[in-house]
């Protein structure tokens, strides 16, 4: 990594560190949601962008993860720092199951994705009639105003902002050394080309099971986050196809596979949700907000379809990669 | 690095029913360059395949140093020594020259570090070094072909197998390559099984050659040997090129 990089990144820290007292709590929203998504894109990013293995149900991992934690709470008051622990052993124990499925019997690309898909969907209709979730009338948290407790992640905004900061720069700085890994590297191949990968000696199928862990156990504490964060949870949205589908925007639209792509795609797509907003409702015209969206995702395909991160990092004269 | 003895015994390979290679036998010794020629589907890439996991033979062993390596997989085959390169190039396109060397290189040198820089000096000897920050798919096809047996080079194999890297190339080209593959030979003593139809490299550099047709061996000697045989002759040299 570059000085100036390094220089830039720790000039952002500080900013973000300081947000809480520089923004109102509008601001603060958003910035949260800012940061829930470059943590998930990046999540994601380790097996699409990294190892080239397309997942469109990473929502599974997210939904275990926060349905564990919330449950452990709800039910015996064991708190999310412990829960998450058990999150991530359910979620990687799934990522395991559908990555092995589909890598030991060489599935690839859009049927790979099907097979994620399937894996979300009917853990969606197991939680609709699971009755210690709550079913499919939901599970729900308590909510106490006034009461900052970190030990069992209750409070306000800027608690959960700080959580949220510290997961994703954590994650950032964990996606930043795995590139630089033999690991990294031999996910770079695979997603090149596996069989010339393999000749050249990369355990295809345990670098891709690696892959899926690492990424499922992410997913799932940003599910744990999640579910403490809303105090509620649902199985039609929690495990939606939709959820699975808002992951994977940040990283496509910031640049698969650079490590600045799930940060610069989680901005522009929630600063343009957001102004899509407001106009939608200056206008009075419902629905009209996710048109205008769509559109602008149209448009950022067609023109950059490398991502918006490539093309910034050579303006600022950063390297392109790794 | 010394070279490994490849010994096939009577490797075959069916598809469902449909016979690809029956019963080829033969031997490279440790150190030895060895050419596999023959027509254009006479079962020269699955061999090769066989050899390096692709394939599991459906008859006889592949041993490497008297290890039996048939049915492992490519990446224990490699493991094991065997480097090799494909026919129709496959370099990672969207990474860089060295990253494609150092990947190799990861497979002897687990630090990434030690890798680059042992995958830089492999650059250096095949004359790539310059391009070692360009994306491999800018590369020309003779580049390509230099980055493919770079890459194999830089897994440390016993055996390389070098499947057309011949093919596409000038004369000049040509020259090059069995000018750095014989002093490669010379220097470590690795074993070198090579598919080729450019007869100027083989009859270069082969001490032996195995020549097979529809699936079977037909004639093996040294290449003057060869190129007089006339079964040779008739299924796949023809007499003009004999010259």
């Amino acid at each position: 990594m570059s000085a100036r990089l390094l220089a830039g990144l720790a000039v952002l820290l500080v900013l973000l560190l300081a947000a809480p007292a520089l923004l109102g709590g509008y601001g603060l929203s958003v910035l949260i949601l800012v940061l829930y998504f470059a943590f998930v894109g990046q999540a994601w990013n380790i097996m699409m962008g990294f190892a080239g293995q397309l997942s469109l149900g990473h929502a599974l991992y997210a939904g275990l993860g926060g349905y564990v934690a919330a449950g452990l709470y709800f039910h015996y008051g064991i708190g999310p720092w412990a829960g998450v622990l058990v999150a991530i052993a359910a979620a990687v124990a799934a990522g395991s199951i559908v990555g092995y499925l589909g890598f030991r019997f060489s599935l690839a690309g859009v049927y790979f994705a099907l097979l994620t898909i399937a894996f979300a969907e009917f853990t969606r209709i197991g939680f609709d009639n699971w009755s210690w979730s709550g079913g499919s009338g939901g599970l729900f948290l308590k909510v106490e105003r006034g009461v900052t407790d970190l030990a069992n992640l209750r409070g306000g905004p800027v608690l959960f902002y700080y959580v949220i900061l510290a997961l994703a720069a954590g994650t950032f700085g964990l996606c930043h050394l795995l590139l630089q890994s033999r690991l990294g590297r031999y996910w770079l191949a695979i997603r090149e080309d596996a069989e010339a990968a393999q000749a050249v000696g990369v355990p295809v199928l345990r670098c891709k099971m690696m892959a899926v862990m690492i990424s499922a156990a992410l997913t799932a504490i940003a599910g744990v986050w999640n579910a403490f964060y809303y105090n509620n949870l649902f199985p039609e949205t929690a495990f939606s196809i939709g959820r699975s589908i808002e992951m994977t925007l940040s990283p496509i639209i910031g640049g698969l596979g650079t490590l600045g792509g799930p940060l610069i795609g989680a901005v522009v797509l929630t600063s343009l949700g957001e102004l899509f907003t407001s106009v939608g409702d200056m206008l009075g015209i419902p629905g009209i907000k996710q048109i205008f969206y769509g559109l602008a995702l149209l448009a950022i395909i067609m023109y950059r379809p490398a991502g918006l991160w490539p093309w910034i990092a050579k303006r600022l004269g950063l390297e392109r990669r790794l | 690095m010394s070279g490994a003895t490849l010994e096939l015994a009577g490797l075959g390979k069916s598809f469902r029913g449909l016979r690809a290679v029956h019963d080829v036998s033969f031997t490279v010794p440790g150190g030895s360059i060895h050419a596999l020629i023959g027509p254009n589907g006479a079962g020269k890439t699955t061999i090769f395949n066989m050899i390096a996991g692709v394939y599991a033979p459906t008859a006889g062993t592949v041993t490497l140093d008297g290890r039996r390596i048939s049915g492992l997989r490519p990446d224990r085959v490699c493991d094991a020594g065997v480097g090799r390169t494909f026919q129709i190039v496959r370099p990672f396109k969207g990474l860089s020259v060295l990253e494609n060397v150092t990947i190799g290189a990861l497979q002897r040198q687990s630090k990434v570090d030690r890798a680059r820089a042992a995958a830089l000096a492999i650059l250096e000897r095949l004359g790539l070094a310059d391009r070692a920050h360009q994306l491999a798919e800018n590369l020309t096809l003779p580049d390509r072909k230099r980055l493919e047996v770079a890459r194999a080079l830089a897994t440390g194999p016993r055996l390389l197998l070098l499947d057309e890297v011949m093919a596409g190339l000038r004369p000049t080209e040509v020259d090059v390559m069995v000018g750095f593959l014989r002093e490669l030979n010379a220097r470590t003593g690795l074993t070198i099984l090579l598919i080729e139809h450019v007869m100027r490299a083989v009859m270069a550099l082969a001490a032996q050659v195995t020549v097979v047709s529809y699936g079977e061996k037909i004639a093996e000697g040294t290449p003057q040997e060869i190129v007089r045989n006339k079964a040779v002759l008739d299924v796949y040299l023809g007499e003009e090129e004999v010259a």
